[in-house]
């Protein structure tokens, strides 16, 4: 009758090499269970697919493995999750005996910034203006920007700033009033 | 006596009685508890939408005010089921609409939900509390905007999973000042940015707000307002988690989240910067529900320690990267654990951080209350099968599913079949299967020997012949839903029982050998099934003759025929001989029908479907004879 299928015990068969997928990649048993799987049936695009090269045949079975497609369309991979991106910039602090690294992605603007580098040295930094700088502290944060220049923290846009800034310097002191604080 | 109770104290006593299936029972013991049951049930569940139609459900429940509908069948889930398939909930509401229902809640799965319903839904029903949306599609925000807008006393308003056509976030504003009945609130499906003022307004108008689920955009500084001011919250979804653990707005949160003692369910962290798990840490100690499914970013150290804060937690949904170290870690921390959900964080790649056999067998060891599993992993040997199913008898549901769908036992290299026939003989509760793996027919006669309570079965690439699938129809009597892809199974066992359809809620075959037939032989002899046939190469089902394969069939039972809404590209109806309704049957002695009621154990059923038919309406009368006495049998078995 037309429903049996015969599963013969192919997977001893590892002389058959039917394998997908980069050599030394899966394991032989992997590869040739999932080609021999159900090849009596009619064939059909997915099983074509299945016996060339390259793509593991997890990948091209339909619907499978069994995720709702929302999850599968909303799982981003780990990868893009992981510290690696980040955009990390060493901090220096006039007169701090070692520098810190922070991740500048992790904030979403200037104040957020500003906030955590106090923290991080246990300064104040004052307030910002356009014309004057930052007033009313003995610090100026700067930074040090694609061209070599060293530039007062602020100025541009904040997505412009994290994409040119290499690394970060509160200046202290007389160094930094004398960048335009116009004392 | 009892017979002499007024109809009133009968309804009081019927108000005690909430579970669906003792409804159901409860209608079918005589004409009066019938026609009381009728007019005071206010919940229906109705498992297959065209099963019934809204006139029907209306003219036997008029006072219906809470609806479940579930539209597609199951594997539409994993993109097997054309999208204009069908499930459409519009003519529903339209109906219940028109006829002056009171209707005020409305929960759907699998459904087509157009912005049309969603705005008939706001405008149609002046009560109208709560709508749960559960991985249905079709709407837009601009559906939201007419919930949010015209539903005065909204209460619950729960998206999940739902794949929305434009996410523009602007529906969140349309809630007006005077909406201050929100309990429950979860949009973390849409992606699209809401007014955060909007949002903290309408937060701090809702007293009674319980559950509150957010989305990728609203961002920390916004989360940490919110929870000031709702801090009796019990159910939070985190939407963006990103901060600086040594900032401010770090020290505000934590401070936030301390106030909220009341949280019991903890889910989101869509957006991520892992170093700043400590802040949730306070309230751990009281979660019973942890989902860190969609939080690819939280793994490894930092989630092992998340996990070891929470002792209580009853529930877990989590990704593989926890890898068998880290379920070893929940398996000797959350002793409480009853569910626990792996899913692969990665399904095309054959992951380090994956979960094997090792992983589950620790938790099956650790946490002996465990038993509701869905468990994606690379592999799995019968011998931990074994092992689990000894340790873990309560399992209700068990979903295992191997990455490699027909993967054998990797250290014996057989089939699964000695390792899920033991999970089936020690879990006598179980309701639920799924298989994967390499399996033969084997697993099958297990199966049907012993998985007494089995409700609902899914099966892909497995099995040798026939009688597998005749193993499982002959023995699983309480089967409702059974669904097979890709498996040898043919007319022959198709064809066996056709009758045992009837007490099933459906059945799919996909990529299985049953032709075009053996199909029409369903049709013809059943005409209380409906037989689907979905063909997508492109070849309507109409060319293809008798002994064809078809690539995908879907029969369920229904009282209501055939539906008019189906695609004709590439699907049909197979008709059936006759009418539904047709009196050349000969009448059945109560005897026969009572045997027929207790083989096919028809009144448990969830459905009222199948109480609905003419054959109960028949029995209740003749049931009216000896009412005392029979009352009292099924008193006691209620």
């Amino acid at each position: 009758m037309e429903g049996s299928v015969a599963y013969d015990n192919d997977l001893n068969l590892k002389a058959t090499e039917l394998r997908l997928g980069l050599p030394g990649t899966h394991e032989e048993q992997q590869a040739v269970s999932s080609s021999t799987v159900r090849n009596n049936k009619r064939p059909n695009g997915e099983s074509d697919a299945r016996n060339e090269t390259a793509p593991p045949p997890k990948a091209q079975i339909v619907g499978w493995p069994p995720i709702r497609s929302y999850r599968k369309n909303n799982s981003q991979p780990k990868k893009t999750e992981s510290e690696g991106v980040g955009i990390y910039v060493k901090v220096s602090m006039d007169g701090a005996p070692y520098l810190r690294k922070i991740d500048l992605k992790v904030y979403s603007g200037y104040p957020e910034l500003l906030q955590a580098v106090e923290n991080m040295f246990k300064f104040t930094i004052g307030e910002y203006s356009e014309r004057e700088g930052y007033k009313g502290s003995d610090y100026a944060p700067t930074y040090e920007d694609k061209d070599g220049d060293w530039m007062l923290v602020g100025d541009v846009p904040w997505e412009m700033f994290i994409t040119s800034c290499k690394r970060l310097r509160i200046m202290k002191g007389s160094e930094a009033r004398g960048l335009g604080c116009g004392v | 006596m009892m017979n002499y109770f007024p109809d009133e104290v009968l309804e009081h006593v019927f108000d005690f009685i909430t579970c669906h299936k003792d409804r159901n029972s409860v209608s079918l013991v005589c004409k009066s508890w019938h026609r009381i049951e009728r007019y005071s049930r206010r919940r229906v569940f109705i498992g297959n939408c065209y099963s019934i139609s809204p006139e029907r459900l209306i003219a036997r429940f008029p006072g219906v005010k809470s609806l479940t509908l579930k539209g597609k069948p199951h594997f539409a889930d994993f993109n097997l089921v054309p999208y204009d398939w069908g499930g459409f909930v519009y003519p529903w509401i339209k109906v219940l609409a028109e006829t002056g229902i009171g209707l005020e809640e409305l929960r759907l799965k699998r459904m087509v939900v157009s912005d049309e319903s969603l705005e008939l839904l706001s405008k149609s029903f002046v009560n109208f509390q709560s709508l749960v949306l559960v991985s249905c599609d079709g709407f837009s925000a601009d559906g939201l905007a007419a919930i949010a807008a015209n539903c005065r006393f909204l209460r619950e308003l729960d998206l999940q999973e739902n794949e929305v056509d434009d996410h523009r976030g602007h529906w969140l504003s349309c809630f007006p000042e005077s909406c201050t009945s929100l309990v429950s609130l979860n949009f973390a499906c849409l992606k699209g940015e809401v007014n955060l003022g909007a949002l903290e307004r309408l937060v701090s108008r809702s007293p009674n707000l319980k559950s509150l689920r957010l989305n990728r955009s609203v961002p920390l500084d916004t989360l940490q307002k919110l929870l000031m001011r709702a801090p009796q919250l019990v159910d939070l979804g985190i939407g963006s988690y990103v901060h600086d653990p040594l900032s401010e707005a770090s020290n505000k949160l934590k401070h936030a989240i301390q106030r909220c003692k009341s949280i019991m369910s903890l889910s989101g962290f869509l957006e991520v910067a892992p170093r700043c798990m400590s802040a949730i840490y306070p309230i751990c100690g009281n979660l019973t529900t942890l989902n860190l499914s969609y939080a690819p970013g939280i793994h490894g150290n930092k989630l092992t320690k998340l996990i070891q804060h929470c002792r209580k937690l009853q529930r877990l949904w989590i990704l593989d990267c926890i890898g068998d170290k880290g379920l070893g870690v929940v398996a000797s921390t959350c002793k409480e654990l009853q569910e626990l959900r792996v899913f692969p964080s990665d399904p095309f790649g054959a992951g380090n951080d994956a979960v094997t056999e090792e992983g589950l067998v620790l938790v099956s060891a650790g946490c002996p209350k465990l038993n509701s599993l869905l468990y994606f992993c690379q592999q799995m040997t019968n011998a931990a099968l074994i092992t689990v199913a000894k340790n873990c008898p309560n399992f209700i549901r068990f979903r295992l599913c191997i990455l490699d769908p027909v993967r054998p036992d990797p250290v014996t290299n057989q089939p699964l079949d000695e390792g899920f026939g033991a999970i089936v003989q020690s879990c006598k509760q179980l309701k639920r299967l799924s298989l994967s793996g390499l399996l033969t027919d084997q697993v099958f006669l297990y199966i049907g020997m012993y998985a007494e309570q089995l409700e609902m079965l899914s099966i892909a690439f497995a099995a040798d012949s026939d009688k597998g699938m005749l193993y499982v129809l002959n023995g699983c009597k309480k089967l409702r839903k059974l669904e097979i892809r890709d498996c040898p199974f043919g007319n022959a066992a198709l064809l066996e029982d056709v009758g045992k359809y009837e007490t099933m809620r459906s059945l799919w075959m996909s990529s299985c050998e049953v032709t075009l037939g053996g199909c029409k032989t369903v049709a013809e002899n059943m005409p209380s099934l409906n037989v689907e046939i979905i063909n997508e190469s492109g070849q309507t089902v109409f060319n293809l003759d008798e002994g064809q394969k078809v690539d995908k069939m879907y029969l369920y039972r229904t009282l209501v025929g055939h539906r008019k809404d189906a695609p004709e590209s590439n699907q049909t109806y197979l008709k059936c001989r006759g009418d539904l309704t047709r009196s050349d049957h000969h009448e059945p002695s109560l005897n026969d029908m009572i045997k027929d009621m207790k083989l096919k154990n028809i009144s448990g059923d969830d459905d009222f479907i199948i109480s609905e038919s003419n054959n109960f309406k028949l029995q209740s009368q003749l049931f009216e004879k000896e009412e005392a006495e029979i009352m009292i049998l099924k008193w006691k078995r209620l």
